[in-house]
C-alpha cells in the first residue's frame, strides 16, 4: 500500500477519534445525569417527579428507536444551527451526541437501579442529601458498571460514526466507502475494518480492565 | 396451653413504671406520643395500618428491645424514630426534639445524632473500612485530618483497627457489623437504632456483636433501641422491652417483669421459643387424656422469679408426702430472674383415686405456682 494511501489511513483514524471521543465525552455529560434521573425519579424515589420521569423515558425512546442514518438526516438544519456546516468530522459529532446520550442515559440507570437500595436509607439516616447520596453513595457503588456502560456506547459510536461517513462525515467509515467500494479498492476496504477491529478490540479490554479494578465487590485475597 | 393462652385475652395492656408514657420529658429519649402510621392504597394493593395508638417512651441510657413477629410493624417504628417516615398522627420526641415536624436540612441535621446498624451492614462495597466509617462524617462536613483521627478512635473501639484498608468483600459478617457500629458511632449520636443487627450472624458472633453494643452503652452512655424477632437477642442485652404485635404495642415494660408473667399469647409464644414448651418426644407419645389407675397425672408448673423452683419439687414431695416423679424440666434466667417450667407426675391412685393431685394442686396453688394438667401416662 502506498505512503499516501496510508497516510489517508491515519487521518480518518484521526477524525474516528474526535469524532468518537468528543460524542462519547459530550455523551455522557449528558447522558449521566439524565440516566441518574430516570434511576431516581419514579415515584417514592430520592428525586421523586413521575410526571418528568414518564416525559423524558418517552424522549429517550423515540430517540433510541429512530434509526440513526435517518436522525442524521432529520437534524441536519440542527446541526447545521450547532457546528455552523453539516459535513464533515465536527458536524458529525451533533448526531453522534443525540444519539449516544438517550442510549448512555439508559445504561447508566440499569447500572444505578443496580446498587442496592438499602444504601440509599442507610446514607438518607445519616442525613445525607439527595445530592450527597448521588455523589457519595451511587456513582461510586455503580461505578463498575458505569465503565461498562461507557465501554459499550464508545463500541457502538465507533459503528455509528462509520455510518455518518455515508453522508460526508469524515472517518474510517468515509474512507472505506470512496476508496474500498466506490473505488474497487478492496485492500482499503480491508485496511479500513482491520484499524475498526483493533479500536473495538482496544476500547472494550482497556474498559473491562478498569472496570475489574474499581470492582471492589468481587475482589477477594 | 389453650387455657392457660385465653387469660390474656381482654386484659389490659400490661405497662410498668418505667417505660410508661408518664415518664418525664428529660427521662426519655425517645418518645411516641398518640403514633399511627397507615400506608396509603397504592396501585390496586390496599392500605396497611402498620401501627396504631403508639404510646411509649424509651428511657434515656436504656437497652430497649422491641420485639415483634414479621409485619408486627417494627420496620415502621425504627423509620419513624429516624425521621425516614412521617408518622400518619401523633408526634415522636427525639432527645426532645419533635423529629416528626422536622423536614430537609433540620432533619438531616437531627439525623446526625442518631445512629443505625442493618442486618445486612449495608456498607459501601467501592469503599474500605475506614472510608465506611468516614462517611457519615463526610456527610457532616467534617475536615480531612479531625476525620482521620475519629475513624481510627472508632475503628479501635470496634476492636477492627487493623482491618482499616479491607475492602467489606475482604471482612467476615462480623467484621462487617463492626464497621457497621463503629460508622453509626461516627457522629457521636446519642441512640443506637440495630435494626435486626445480628439476624444474619451465627450465634458466636451474634454473641460477640451483642456484647460490644452492651460495653458501648455502658462507655459511652449511647441508648441503644433493639428492633428484633429474636428473644434471645433481647434476652442477652435489654434491660426494657416492647412486645409489638400487629401494629399495637401489646405489652412494655421490664424485661424481667414482662417475661415471668407475660400476659400476651405474642409475648408467651416469645418466651416459649427460649423455654421451650414441647416435651420430650417419648412423654408426649405415651400421654393420653383419661386418667390411668395405677398411672400418673402430667402436670406443667410454671416457674418464675429468682430462685423460684430451686426446692419445688423436694418440698412438694415432703410436705405431701407424695413420690413425685420429675419427668421433663427447663428452666432460664432472663435478666436474673428464673423462667421456666417442671413437668412432675403425680401418682394416680389404682382404682383412679385423684386425691394426691387434688391435694398437689391446691399445694401449687398456695404457693402461687401455675399449673396445668396436661393429661395422664401409665
Amino acid at each position: 500500500m502506498s505512503p499516501e494511501l496510508i497516510n489517508l489511513i491515519i487521518q480518518a483514524t484521526g477524525e474516528t477519534l474526535f469524532m468518537v471521543g468528543t460524542a462519547a465525552l459530550l455523551g455522557t455529560v449528558f447522558g449521566l445525569p439524565l440516566g441518574v434521573f430516570l434511576a431516581t425519579s419514579r415515584k417514592g424515589e430520592l428525586f421523586a417527579a413521575p410526571a418528568i420521569n414518564g416525559v423524558l423515558g418517552v424522549i429517550v425512546n423515540a430517540t433510541r428507536s429512530t434509526p440513526f442514518i435517518i436522525l442524521v438526516v432529520a437534524i441536519i438544519p440542527f446541526t447545521r444551527l450547532v457546528a455552523g456546516t453539516s459535513i464533515g468530522s465536527t458536524a458529525a459529532i451533533v448526531p453522534l451526541t443525540i444519539a449516544s446520550t438517550p442510549f448512555i442515559a439508559r445504561l447508566v440507570e440499569a447500572a444505578i437501579r443496580e446498587v442496592d437500595g438499602g444504601l440509599i436509607e442507610t446514607a438518607s439516616s445519616f442525613g445525607a442529601s439527595p445530592i450527597q447520596i448521588v455523589l457519595k453513595v451511587l456513582i461510586p457503588e455503580a461505578l463498575p458498571g458505569l465503565l461498562l456502560a461507557l465501554t459499550l456506547a464508545v463500541v457502538s459510536l465507533l459503528g455509528y460514526s462509520a455510518m455518518v461517513g455515508a453522508v460526508g462525515g469524515g472517518g474510517l467509515g468515509d474512507l472505506g466507502i470512496r476508496y474500498g467500494y466506490q473505488r474497487f479498492m478492496p485492500e482499503m476496504m480491508l485496511a479500513v475494518v482491520v484499524v475498526l477491529i483493533a479500536l473495538v478490540q482496544l476500547v472494550q479490554s482497556a474498559g473491562d480492565y478498569l472496570a475489574r479494578r474499581v470492582n471492589r465487590r468481587l475482589r477477594h485475597r | 396451653m389453650n387455657a392457660h393462652q385465653s387469660l390474656a385475652i381482654g386484659q389490659p395492656i400490661q405497662t410498668s413504671e418505667a417505660i410508661s408514657p408518664a415518664m418525664t420529658e428529660s427521662d426519655a429519649m425517645v418518645r411516641f406520643a398518640g403514633i399511627s402510621k397507615t400506608y396509603p392504597a397504592y396501585r390496586g394493593k390496599p392500605g396497611v395500618k402498620a401501627l396504631q395508638d403508639i404510646d411509649f417512651a424509651i428511657p434515656r441510657g436504656s437497652i430497649t428491645g422491641v420485639i415483634g413477629r414479621s409485619g408486627a410493624g417494627k420496620s415502621s417504628l425504627v423509620r419513624l424514630i429516624n425521621g425516614l417516615e412521617k408518622p400518619t398522627t401523633g408526634r415522636v420526641i427525639v432527645d426532645n426534639r419533635d423529629i416528626s415536624a422536622l423536614a430537609g436540612r433540620e432533619l438531616r441535621l437531627a439525623q446526625r445524632s442518631i445512629g443505625m446498624i442493618f442486618q445486612h451492614f449495608n456498607l459501601l462495597s467501592s469503599r474500605t473500612a475506614a472510608d465506611n466509617v468516614a462517611l457519615p462524617l463526610e456527610i457532616a462536613g467534617w475536615g480531612k485530618a479531625d476525620t482521620k483521627a475519629r475513624v481510627a478512635e472508632l475503628l479501635a473501639l470496634v476492636g477492627i483497627a487493623d482491618k482499616h484498608d479491607r475492602y467489606p468483600s475482604e471482612l467476615s459478617g462480623g467484621q462487617k457489623q463492626r464497621v457497621g457500629i463503629a460508622r453509626a458511632l461516627a457522629t457521636r449520636p446519642s441512640v443506637l437504632l440495630s435494626d435486626e443487627a445480628t439476624s444474619a450472624l451465627d450465634p458466636q458472633t451474634t454473641r460477640a456483636i451483642l456484647d460490644l453494643l452492651a460495653s458501648i452503652n455502658r462507655e459511652l452512655g449511647v441508648t441503644i433501641v433493639l428492633i428484633t424477632h429474636e428473644m434471645s437477642v433481647v434476652r442477652q442485652l435489654a434491660k426494657e422491652v416492647v412486645v409489638l404485635d400487629a401494629g399495637h404495642v401489646v405489652e412494655s415494660g421490664h424485661v424481667a417483669d414482662i417475661f415471668t408473667h407475660p400476659r400476651h399469647p405474642i409475648t408467651q409464644s416469645f418466651l416459649a421459643e427460649v423455654i421451650g414448651d414441647s416435651l420430650p418426644v417419648s412423654l408426649a407419645s405415651r400421654i393420653v387424656p383419661e386418667p390411668v389407675a395405677g398411672g400418673q397425672a402430667v402436670i406443667r408448673v410454671q416457674v418464675r422469679g429468682a430462685g423460684a423452683g430451686d426446692t419445688l419439687v423436694a418440698r412438694l414431695a415432703r410436705e405431701l408426702d407424695l413420690d413425685v416423679a420429675l419427668l421433663s424440666a427447663r428452666i432460664d434466667e432472663i435478666s436474673g430472674q428464673h423462667v421456666g417450667s417442671l413437668v412432675l407426675g403425680i401418682p394416680v391412685g389404682i382404682f383412679g383415686g385423684e386425691d394426691a393431685v387434688t391435694r398437689t394442686f391446691a399445694w401449687l396453688s398456695r404457693y402461687q405456682f401455675p399449673a396445668e394438667r396436661l393429661g395422664h401416662v401409665a
